[in-house]
């Protein structure tokens, strides 16, 4: 049985605990790198799904929906209802005696209702002060990156109907 | 001349925080290319999905071409090392 080691080998201890640290720093350093071409993938994984849903949406229907008399709305007031879909809220406005508007109701920021502030005449989102104009539902001021879309408009003798969408260009 | 003196398994190292430091920038740019896609895409700007998406497959199979470099260098350096005990 050998008691002593000869001169010039490694130390027992590095026996007992074979983890060398130069090796480790490499494998440490590969797994995080495999990490983050993974997520990487991902990335463009998520670009490949936009670009489906890119191509693969259908031409948006929106069916005629009456919304309510043109008088039930009185000057500087408003009405809400939902267009298209009943998920969908929106807001009816009159500024004035013969001009309707309506817009969605969903900030394009995050989706807080925006409400109509008369005394300013224009659309607010109470969460994050985004200001959105009532000629047009482009971004006054705030965070919103995007104009409100509008709900298009007929009036047939005294009723209000919702014929479609616009979604509009950033301004 | 120090670089040439320095162990392999120290430049291998080198070698793989530069292809790393490389990777976590393309990544950053990815992630941007991704957001900015998104919300090009929900205002209803469909032009840009495309291209977007073509750049980020190039990014990422630079990434690609990165990490197998890091897996290269880490098989040589491991021979090396071998090579070097036995």
């Amino acid at each position: 049985m050998k008691l002593f080691r000869p001169a010039g080998k490694e130390p027992l201890w590095k026996d007992e605990f074979s983890i060398n640290r130069a090796d480790e720093q490499y494998v440490s350093r590969r797994q995080f790198t495999k990490f983050l071409v993974l997520t990487s993938l991902g990335m463009f994984v998520g670009n490949v799904w936009i670009l489906a849903r890119s191509w693969f949406r259908g031409t948006p229907v929106y069916p005629e929906k009456n919304i309510c008399r043109a008088t039930d709305v009185p000057v500087g007031g408003v009405w809400l209802f939902r267009y298209p879909t009943e998920k969908d809220a929106c807001i009816l406005i009159r500024p004035d005696e013969e001009t309707y508007v309506a817009y969605s109701q969903k900030c394009t920021h995050l989706s807080c209702a925006v409400y109509y502030a008369r005394e300013k005449n224009r659309l607010e989102c109470p969460c994050h002060e985004g200001y959105f104009s009532i000629k047009n539902g482009s971004v006054l001021q705030g965070p919103p990156p995007r104009p409100l879309p509008r709900v298009l408009l007929e009036r047939r003798g005294e009723q209000l109907l919702a014929v479609g969408m616009a979604v509009q260009e950033e301004t | 001349m120090e670089p040439r003196n320095k162990p392999i398994q120290k430049r291998g190292l080198t070698a793989i925080d530069g292809a790393l430091a490389l990777i976590v920038i393309l990544l950053i740019v990815q992630m941007w290319l991704l957001t900015a896609t998104l919300e090009s895409y929900l205002a209803g700007h469909h032009e840009v999905v495309l291209p977007a998406a073509i750049i980020s497959g190039t990014l990422f199979l630079i990434c690609a071409g990165l990490y197998l470099f890091v897996r290269r260098i880490d098989t040589e350096a491991r021979s090396e090392r071998k090579d070097k005990v036995d």
